[in-house]
């Protein structure tokens, strides 16, 4: 584990608000879920899980096939397909894009595609202003933050954190009733809406039959986003895909549950191509950013490749128990949660943060949740096998074999191991029956001490199993 | 190009080769259930109410007319241009202004209304949701910039949900470069988990089921 993920761990702990906050939150979110799939609320989830799996596992298996349906489609429609290897190119596609178009200001809808490539700083280090539209993350990018949660992304900050940022920010009496907030939100975000250039959007689905992207929100920004501008990008990574518009009976049936218990979001739209004919309104270019950015390397592993199927509903965030102790920022990359511990490890490679994929207790919970029934907990272990084989941990593999072979000289030795199990016994704390936390000075060793400083130990039986067998 | 060398990374790390016919994806999953219109008129109205949006249910389009007319009493209102507004006689209200073409125009008209009226191409029953495909008659923006949002519709248009929408429009892309589906009056909870309604789009809803 990196020095940084471990402080980050620990002041999460230490701070009683935050603890309250993300407690609250994801356990809020977790209930609203499990109303929504209930049995008697949706009886056939099971079956739209199972169906989502085998669509997802479909697309992902013959994507460069639907890759190319859904690029003759969208052109079919008036629009642009642009292949994006990283996020170099996306912004150079943007800003090529908008110094062609005079353009000077650029609305966002929340996007996690365009987190992964700090799309916002890049386009403002080239003086192009890009505006957050949504509430959350409308404050977390005037708080100079990313998302503390796929789904929530301001979940961490209070309504006083929120007047504090206001305030500071956008020079506006302070004022502490969310109510109001969002108003002050509103008010300065329909200017930008009214005079954006663009508008850059996320994609929840890429749909190859139509040519046609689907957003889903609640606020009404990603409408917004896409219909005042006269230009509409909407970046995407490509596992996004599902074959058909009809397959949406299904996604979406199990996305606004999965995500914030609603059976459907306020909003969604389903956009294909700029608009037509004598159509009002609705953007005169639309263009779709696809991205790697890393993606294709999960492909050749079949059990890995399925970590592409996710669709960022973040309900395995809010039952993770480690994500609700040690919350969304410190996780070393823009996904956190088990999805995070997953997906981060395999785009930026395991030695990015080797401590990752061991910061879960494999408990399960997450691949239960999962709408597209990804097998997480496997995939952590997988990947825990690459950290270990990798050479990060070198010095450690080393100890850790040398540690193993005395064990097994042990175990394959009975009166060796009797007599360790009497010393152990001997020798060890009293505690009542309670789990230890310290260990007697002769255990506080070099490789010991690491190795325990995650773990508690349990009491020594007053009589070994061996005892008692004996005495039977 | 990064096209050919992401698809070629594609192909490549899934073994496949360009242009491989594809095996049949599993079959779309569209199960419409049998319910008769009273009740997909009941349980739409309690979806909506449920979410703090209202519903009224009138028997003639005059009826509805006139509700319409109380509704934006003392209010400035603007209408799409849906021929089923002007069935009901809704488009020649004292204080309704329609019949705009010109994107600039209506985006300002409706950025400074309090109302917008519109109908909707389909209801969904079990979700509460209006289905909106953009068109000449129907622009996107009057549902949205307005505060409050008037929605219109026979009720022959009242589907059961998502599964019957799909297998009548299994591709709407061919129809409209927009199709979208409101579901209750626009809202966050991003501050504390705070529920508050009308951020970007129309804090408040009306859906008028006619017949």
């Amino acid at each position: 584990m990196s020095a940084e993920f471990d402080q980050k761990i620990h002041s999460t702990l230490e701070d009683a608000n935050l603890q309250l906050a993300i407690y609250t939150a994801t356990g809020r979110l977790k209930e609203k879920r499990i109303e929504t799939v209930a049995p008697g609320v949706l009886p056939d989830y099971q079956e739209l899980r199972t169906q989502a799996n085998a669509v997802k596992k479909h697309t992902i298996e013959n994507l460069d096939h639907y890759l190319e349906e859904f690029q003759r489609n969208v052109e079919a429609h008036g629009g642009k397909v642009i292949f994006c290897e990283d996020a170099t190119e996306v912004t150079d596609f943007v800003l090529s894009l908008a110094r062609e178009r005079a353009a000077h200001l650029i609305v966002k809808s929340k996007s996690m595609t365009t987190e992964e490539v700090d799309l916002n700083e890049r386009l403002e280090h080239h003086h192009l202003e890009s505006v957050e539209s949504d509430l959350g993350e409308y404050i977390l990018q005037l708080a100079h933050e990313r998302p503390y949660h796929i789904v929530a992304p301001a979940l961490h900050k209070t309504r006083y954190d929120v007047a504090k940022i206001f305030t500071e920010r956008l020079h506006v009496p302070n004022e502490t009733v969310p109510e109001k907030q969002t108003a002050i939100a509103r008010s300065v975000m329909r200017e930008k809406f009214l005079a954006a250039d663009i508008g850059i959007s996320g994609a929840n689905f890429l749909v190859a039959d139509s040519g046609a992207i689907v957003l889903v929100e609640n606020e009404g920004n990603a409408r917004l986003t896409t219909s005042a501008p006269k230009i509409h990008i909407a970046v995407a990574g490509i596992e996004k895909m599902i074959p058909r518009a009809q397959d949406l009976a299904t996604f979406l049936k199990l996305l606004g549950r999965s995500a914030t218990g609603q059976p459907l979001t306020v909003y969604t739209s389903f956009l294909s191509g700029p608009r037509r004919g004598e159509e009002i309104d609705g953007p005169d270019e639309f263009y779709v950013v696809l991205l790697d950015n890393g993606r294709t390397r999960l492909l050749p592993d079949r059990d890995k490749r399925q970590s592409l199927y996710c669709i960022r509903c973040g309900a395995c965030l809010n039952t993770c128990p480690v994500y609700r102790k040690i919350g969304g920022h410190s996780f070393p990359w823009v996904y956190s949660g088990p999805i995070g511990a997953i997906l981060t490890p395999q785009f930026m490679g395991v030695n990015h943060e080797p401590g990752l994929p061991f910061a879960s207790s494999l408990c399960g919970a997450c691949y239960e949740v999962c709408p597209v029934k990804i097998d997480i907990p496997k995939i952590l272990l997988e990947l825990r096998s690459d950290v270990a084989k990798s050479n990060v941990r070198e010095g450690r593999k080393r100890m850790e074999r040398l540690t193993f072979r005395v064990f097994a000289w042990a175990a394959s030795h009975p009166r060796i191991y009797t007599m360790a199990a009497r010393m152990a016994s001997a020798f060890s704390p009293s505690s009542n029956g309670r789990w230890i936390r310290k260990v007697p000075f002769f255990m506080n060793v070099a490789p010991l001490r690491a190795w325990l400083s995650e773990r508690d130990l349990p009491p020594a039986p007053p009589k070994s199993f061996r005892q008692l067998w004996r005495r039977r | 190009m990064s096209r050919d060398r992401i698809l070629h990374r594609v192909r490549t790390g899934l073994g496949r080769g360009a242009g491989q016919a594809i095996p049949d994806p599993p079959s779309a999953r569209i199960r419409i259930p049998e319910v008769d219109m009273e009740t997909r008129i009941s349980t739409m109205r309690a979806r909506i109410e449920a979410l703090a949006g209202k519903t009224c249910r009138t028997a003639t389009a005059t009826e509805a007319r006139d509700y319409v007319r109380a509704a934006i009493e003392g209010k400035t209102a603007v209408a799409s241009n849906a021929p089923y507004l002007e069935e009901c006689g809704i488009l020649n209200l004292p204080n309704v202004r329609t019949g705009i073409t010109s994107r600039d125009e209506l985006r300002d008209l409706c950025a400074t209304t309090d109302i917008g009226i519109t109908s909707a191409d389909y209801v969904l029953a079990d979700t509460g949701s209006l289905v909106m495909l953009s068109s000449p008659q129907e622009a996107r923006l009057v549902s949205l910039l307005p505060p409050m949002h008037l929605a219109v519709v026979p009720r022959h248009r009242i589907l059961t949900g998502l599964d019957e929408l799909f297998s009548l429009l299994p591709r709407p892309a061919e129809q409209t470069s927009c199709m979208v589906l409101i579901t209750g009056p626009s809202r966050t909870a991003d501050i504390e988990q705070i529920l508050v309604r009308g951020v970007h789009g129309p804090g408040e809803i009306t859906v008028v089921i006619v017949g």
